[in-house]
């Protein structure tokens, strides 16, 4: 029987959404192998350059000015290589990029060329070569190909539970195994600072509420320590609740019984204003994902060995920083991969340069790889998925996008 | 009235409706004030099919529940006074042993006491909190399903006008809505008087089931008398209203007039909950109000009274007020008013023509949108333009409406929820965070097809903007029922 079912079913007290599948690959198990995997969707589009910067090009100074990352920055970024450096907010993916479980994969970029955050959320988590209406996504097809006879037996569907919604990378015909959020997370920060935005325009009552209430909110913290349901989840509760939501999707996956395929969304990444590259909004993001990123490996447990987790968000941002601090919606960005089943400790990339020739309609960073190069190449070596399904299910019409070899060890 | 095309649709169906759904704008933009009265001439307007037990069968259900409840808790009490003493004679026992044969101490005397539960099965919730539940669900289905939703919006304002409140009659709250006030909203104003004032629901909960006359049979054999609590409210709030010029006689008088007028307990298998005109409650004699002799008929002496009230001038006044203020402004056009209070007087209290009314007045077609949606509307309208009815339970949406202020059929008074921007605003952040949770249960929805369907051309550009440019999908139907062209109509 490949079906392995979770031994019990479980509430996570996180957001947005985890699912797993409860389905051990078969090939995989022939081999003696138990293979892990978790996707992790950064939803607002991350910026590459500010979590991975190219310290070593000529232009990059130039480009980001005080904003760039460089050595000799305040708190310099953590060196990956000669030319790249990570955000200081991510030691410990460092220590797993200095322990070879990490690879960042930058100047890359799923087929979207446009900028609107719904079609290239959508597309990433389809699959589709073009936006396109989608009922699934890729994960749930990949699975669909990894079951015997390449179809999933309905008998040993076993659905436990459909939390409120089940991104769409995760949909499908393959048995879906999802938790729902129990607590609701309030707004956050950023719709709140969007409201108040949208109604200094057009509702002064309306903003004179919202402008109270956040003062009001800020007196009650003393800071930005958030207790209790109804307060702005502040920094460290969005910290707290990236790693509840990362980290029990890896308790599960470590369990002998559980699912082996897991999925997530992370939201907040579309900084527009005051990007806090250093320190401020975004710093305080990748610390909370790094956090994150240290609960799966500490919650998997043995199982860390033969897992790999692919980050993955919609596009990048622009490669200048914007008239108010911030970046606007933009094209390449970094992929980032961690676990101990990779071959790790490198920064894969065919760098297209900074110069305004070398960007992106000027504007850019250009995408020189292709992220379903990146995930097929994962879906294939770790997953043991047919390399033409892949070219033809999970990422339709992908035939001439190879899969990325050697990122597995 | 000349209202038409795509702003005055969606005014329309924000205004008197539930807000738009799906093409709704532009499927009435050629005649809305049509549409909005074609509502009122839907067969079974109003009615709600429903197979939920009737306001005395729920209240026996509850009263059997509670009965139960209390059997259960003495069977505890029992229990552990049992155990306290076997505890106590096995310490007595224990320190005689201490010298040297083992204690002979067993819980089994204990388990055998515990009782025998014989009320729900576990993780249900408790009876009446499953009535409520499933009221909550019909009432607020009609509301998301509506066409537009004019008469169940008709539906709400009445069933506040003439509040009850859950916290006091739990087992009532839903079925009097259907039983006192769906029937009448379209009909006459003197009939939906009578059926809300002599429903056992408004009895209780305004104490009239045990007001008796200092003159009448039990009052004299009791010592007791009158209970003036559904006269005044009678007179102040649901009819004349407050400072009209009604005295405390006035009010006493009513109050003798009413005396009788109760119910047969709940506890009685067979019509327990059940209107009951009482005699031997009854004050004996004429009663004078608002200077008219009424003779001792019975229980037709209140219904007397509450016709006469009903056809006052000031309380086509109040109503006309009311009305106005609920649909279009806080502080409504004197003349909207004039032109409902003369409907009101001139049709007899038809409130179905009162109604239409209310909707061909030019008045009620302002383009201004002032008014904010009191919570339980503004959340129904999100419910209906996601098409989240089937994704959130019926206990989110209630507990949502109690974050905002207003719980379902609880209001604090008999005056029930205020009908103000002022009452309501400070909830405004509440609302940013029920909008994030519901819109991220809000599956597969396109933000920008649901702002052309929610708001049309009401739509600033701003408000297109910063929902065209959110960070996902969810955020922008969160900020889309924020905006200030969703909260306000």
């Amino acid at each position: 029987m490949n079906f392995h079912a979770p031994s019990r079913r479980e509430i996570l007290l996180a957001s947005g959404t985890l699912f797993a599948w409860a389905y051990l690959p078969r090939v995989a198990h022939a081999e003696n192998r138990d293979p892990r995997f978790l996707a992790i969707i950064l939803r607002g589009a991350l910026d590459g350059l500010a979590t991975v910067a190219p310290v070593g090009d000529p232009d990059w100074v130039a480009l980001r000015g005080d904003n760039a990352l460089t050595p000799s920055s305040k708190v310099p970024p953590l060196k990956l290589n000669d030319f790249f450096a990570l955000n200081p907010a991510m030691p410990n993916l460092h220590t797993m990029f200095q322990a070879n479980e990490a690879i960042v994969v930058h100047a890359c970029a799923t087929p979207y060329r446009e900028r609107s955050h719904f079609d290239g959320q959508d597309l990433l988590e389809s699959g589709l070569p073009k936006v396109a209406p989608s009922d699934s996504g890729w994960l749930n097809r990949a699975l669909a190909t990894l079951a015997p006879g390449g179809r999933v037996d309905p008998k040993d569907s076993r659905i436990f539970a459909v939390g409120p919604v089940t991104p769409l990378i995760a949909r499908g015909s393959a048995p879906i195994l999802s938790w729902a959020p129990q607590q609701v997370m309030p707004a956050s920060e950023d719709t709140m600072a969007r409201l108040l935005d949208l109604y200094r325009h057009s509702d002064a009552k309306f903003a004179a509420v919202l402008d109270d209430n956040s003062r009001l909110t800020a007196i009650e913290h003393g800071g930005d320590m958030a207790h209790g349901a109804a307060k702005r989840p502040g920094p460290a509760r969005v910290r707290a609740y990236f790693s509840e939501a990362a980290g029990n999707a890896a308790k599960f996956l470590a369990q002998p019984d559980g699912p082996r395929v897991g999925a997530l969304a992370l939201d907040g990444w579309d900084t527009h204003v005051n990007e806090g590259i250093a320190s401020g909004r975004l710093s305080q993001l990748l610390g909370s994902l790094d956090d994150a990123l240290a609960a799966v490996k500490s919650n998997m447990g043995p199982a860390w060995d033969d897992t790999v987790v692919v980050l993955a968000t919609e596009f990048g941002r622009t490669a200048h920083i914007n008239g108010t601090d911030g970046t606007d919606h933009g094209t390449a960005t970094v992929s980032l991969l961690v676990g101990g089943a990779l071959k790790g400790g490198r920064v894969i990339a065919d760098w297209p340069g900074l110069k305004t020739a070398d960007l992106y309609q000027k504007r850019d960073l250009k995408p020189t790889t292709d992220l379903r190069a990146v995930i097929k190449g994962v879906l294939k070596d770790h997953l043991r998925a047919d390399e033409r399904a892949l070219a033809q299910n999970v990422f339709p019409g992908s035939d001439a996008v190879k899969p990325m070899a050697g990122l597995v060890a | 009235m000349s209202a038409h095309g795509p702003a005055a649709a969606a005014l329309a169906l924000h205004r008197f409706g539930f807000g738009p759904v799906g093409d709704s704008i532009s499927a009435i933009a050629d005649d809305p004030v049509g549409a909005v009265l074609a509502d009122l001439d839907r067969p079974g307007a109003g009615q709600i099919a429903s197979i939920l037990p009737s306001s005395a069968e729920s209240a026996r259900q509850v009263s059997d529940f509670q009965a139960e409840q209390q059997a259960q808790h003495k069977l505890e009490q029992r229990a552990k006074q049992e155990a306290d003493a076997k505890a106590t004679a096995t310490m007595a026992d224990a320190r005689m042993s201490m010298a040297g044969a083992s204690a002979n101490t067993s819980d089994a005397a204990v388990t055998a006491a515990q009782p025998t539960p014989f009320l729900k099965p576990p993780n249900q919730p408790p009876l009446p909190q499953q009535l409520l539940l499933s009221e909550a669900k019909v009432r607020f289905d009609a509301a998301a399903t509506s066409d537009i939703g004019f008469v169940e919006r008709l539906v709400w304002f009445w069933s506040n006008h003439f509040c009850i409140s859950a916290d006091k009659i739990v087992g009532m709250a839903g079925p009097y809505e259907r039983e006192a006030i769906r029937p009448h909203v379209l009909g006459r104003f003197a009939e939906l008087l009578s059926a809300v004032e002599s429903h056992p629901a408004m009895l209780f909960y305004l104490d009239n089931v045990e007001s008796m006359g200092p003159n009448s049979v039990a009052g004299i054999n009791r010592d007791r008398g009158l209970n003036e609590n559904l006269a005044r409210e009678t007179l102040e709030l649901h009819t004349l209203g407050v400072r009209s010029g009604y005295t405390q006689t006035d009010v006493t008088n009513f109050a003798k007039v009413l005396t009788g007028w109760s119910w047969i307990p709940p506890f009685e298998p067979d019509h327990g909950g059940e209107f009951a005109f009482v005699k031997r409650l009854h004050e004996p004699g004429d009663q004078v109000v608002m200077g008219k002799r009424y003779p001792d008929t019975g229980v037709e002496q209140g219904r007397a009274v509450l016709a006469d009230l009903a056809r006052h001038p000031a309380t086509a006044q109040h109503i006309a007020e009311k009305l106005a203020s609920h649909f279009v402004a806080d502080d409504p056009p004197p003349s909207l008013v004039a032109k409902l209070a003369k409907t009101f007087h001139d049709r007899d209290g038809d409130l179905k023509e009162v109604a239409k009314t209310l909707v061909t007045a030019d008045e009620s077609w302002t383009m201004q949108r002032q008014k904010l949606k009191p919570p339980a509307e503004w959340v129904a309208g999100i419910i209906r333009l996601s098409g989240t009815e089937a994704v959130i339970p019926i206990g989110r949406i209630m507990n949502a409406q109690a974050t905002l202020g207003a719980p379902l059929w609880r209001p604090p008074a008999p005056n029930g929820w205020p009908d103000t921007e002022a009452a309501w605003i400070d909830g405004i952040p509440h609302r940013v965070d029920i909008a994030s949770e519901f819109a991220r249960r809000a599956q597969g929805v396109d933000p920008l097809t649901l702002l052309n369907s929610g708001l049309g051309p009401l739509a600033s550009r701003d408000t297109h903007d910063t929902v065209a440019r959110a960070e996902t999908r969810a955020q922008a139907l969160a900020l889309l029922v924020m905006s200030p062209e969703f909260l306000r109509r």
